[in-house]
């Protein structure tokens, strides 16, 4: 799938904010006054970036409020509600917070479940498509929740819950490269299921340039390329910010292993994008990967 | 609205024989043709003429190679184009409702104005029939022509999909595969008319007709051929002097 800038930037930054929301409203002592409004202005300065880029990804950007009336069946429209419902909850949680010193443990647990459900929608627009195998698989949900936490452990400044996280992610993370590899070869579509002809081969394609369908699903990146792309997510995402934090603690060795996290997540997201493959790509000839 | 109706009081669809299609692309224009000047934005191109042409279609036609265990190569021509699935993934993903199935005939459309063009019901197609129009960014697909089989100012013959009206091989045929007793319905018996990526739950309303086996021949090719043979395999005269010299250099 084509790895659109606009998808990665709504996905990192609006699980990234999620996830520091998650955690300051799961805090028992919650940060109040001038430093609570910080870390409340960077969670919703991620989150709202996040959700601003994705209407970039629209060709009728305009009309995206339409996108909140199918919520019966559509898990983008439900991503739409999530999000409206956790940056207003946890607004008002906020407000008690920063304004009045007034800390409603309750309403910080709402607040901190429906920010979690909404990196938990987000991820499901992807689980749920028949089409790519390689996220069609409950891994996919599991690993968007796991970075949103890791990342707001390490925005929050969560040193222990952070190293476990990061621990917990990057082996979630490269479980889920190696294993993702095995996925279109088990959905058992082959150009063979796609045509019904026996062991055909792509002679000719239906066009002599590239046209919507291969510029936005038949996106194949070089095999060599992406081994290397996937341990520098798994170095720069989990293994230096875990080492970063085992040394003892300063606020710009937090800061550095923060960013090497973001690094490493963005690096790691544009290969969930780059490397899944939609079985449409099989008309075109792609050839699978064992 | 984007939920699927539970069921269909028909299905029209179309039925496509691979083993007549000869690949000539006319459906591909006749669809360009005629789905640019009626319903819905016109499919526009980008850079017709220049050097990077692209351009969004409904109907597109592949080629493929099969060889038999016993015989040649043969070349299959594939058109392919919207299924209309009954069980249409395109439809519940999208968040607008702009995408839906019709319950009086199982159609499969797209309500451009409701449209933002997020991409996702192309992705959750696996056959690749939805184009988003990079001049409009609205997600285009196949209509099967409801503006030509549902206009009643349209002679009778007429009143068909424009892929299936223009074909010269007499290989797309259209009609209701809901009724037993129908023309379509037959030829998918009769041809053994199968569904592609079964595998991918969307029960398609379009049908495939494998190829026929090809003839054989294990007798005379020909009964001219004998008279074809080489006359002279040893060359007499001046070509005869000619070849000897030659080969001594």
């Amino acid at each position: 799938m084509h790895p659109a800038p606009s998808l990665i930037a709504f996905t990192v930054a609006s699980g990234l904010g999620f996830g520091l929301l998650f955690w300051l409203g799961i805090d028992a002592t919650p940060p109040s006054g001038w430093v609570g409004l910080a870390f409340y202005l960077i969670a919703y300065a991620l989150a709202l970036a996040g959700l601003g880029a994705s209407t970039r990804h629209l060709g009728r950007p305009e009309r995206a409020l339409k996108a909140f009336t199918q919520w019966r069946s559509s898990w983008l429209s439900r991503e739409a509600w999530a999000a409206v419902a956790a940056l207003s909850v946890n607004a008002f949680h906020a407000a008690g917070l920063v304004f009045f010193d007034l800390h409603l443990p309750a309403l910080g647990w709402l607040g901190a479940a429906l920010a979690l459900g909404t990196v938990f929608a987000t991820s499901m627009i992807y689980a749920q498509l028949r089409t790519v195998p390689r996220w069609h698989h409950w891994s996919t949900p599991v690993l968007f929740l796991l970075y949103a936490v890791t990342g707001g452990a390490l925005l929050s400044g969560r040193v222990e819950a952070a190293l476990v996280l990061l621990t917990v992610t990057g082996a979630a993370q490269g479980a889920v490269f190696l294993h993702g590899d095995r996925r279109l070869a088990r959905a058992g579509t082959t150009l063979s299921t796609a045509t019904g002809l026996p062991g055909p081969r792509a002679f000719a394609p239906p066009h002599t340039g590239p046209n919507y369908l291969t510029r936005e699903m038949a996106f194949s990146v070089a095999r060599r390329h992406a081994e290397k792309l996937r341990l520098i997510a798994l170095a720069l995402g989990a293994l230096l910010p875990a080492l970063l934090l085992l040394l003892p603690f300063h606020h710009s060795l937090g800061l550095v292993a923060l960013l090497s996290h973001v690094a490493g997540g963005i690096t790691a997201r544009w290969l969930f994008f780059a490397e899944a493959e939609h079985v449409m790509s099989l008309y075109y000839g792609k050839s699978q990967r064992t | 609205m984007t939920s699927l109706p539970k069921l269909t009081e028909r299905r029209l669809g179309l039925v496509i024989d691979l083993d007549t299609c000869v690949g000539c692309h006319a459906c591909v224009v006749a669809c360009k043709g005629w789905n640019t000047q009626s319903h819905g934005v016109p499919l526009s191109d980008q850079d017709p003429y220049g050097a990077d042409p692209s351009g969004t279609f409904l109907n597109r036609i592949h080629t493929y190679e099969v060889t038999p265990a016993d015989g040649p190569a043969q070349v299959v021509h594939f058109p392919k184009s919207c299924l209309h699935c009954e069980d249409a993934p395109c439809v519940t993903v999208c968040p607008t409702g702009a995408s839906f199935k019709r319950a009086a005939d199982g159609i499969v459309l797209v309500n451009e104005t409701d449209c933002i063009g997020c991409g996702l019901c192309a992705w959750a197609c696996p056959y690749g029939a939805r184009e988003l129009d990079a001049d409009e960014g609205v997600m285009k697909k196949c209509t099967l022509c409801v503006d030509r089989i549902d206009n009643p100012t349209l002679p009778e013959e007429d009143r068909i999909p424009a892929c299936v009206r223009t074909c010269p091989a007499g290989a797309r045929h259209f009609g209701d595969l809901s009724d037993p007793n129908s023309a379509i319905s037959a030829l998918v018996e009769e041809r053994g008319g199968f569904d592609l990526m079964p595998e991918q739950g969307t029960r398609p309303v379009n049908k495939y007709l494998p190829p026929r086996p090809r003839d054989t021949w294990t007798e005379e090719v020909d009964v001219l051929a004998p008279f074809l043979e080489p006359v002279a395999e040893d060359a007499r005269g001046f070509l005869g002097w000619l070849d000897r010299t030659l080969s001594k250099l």
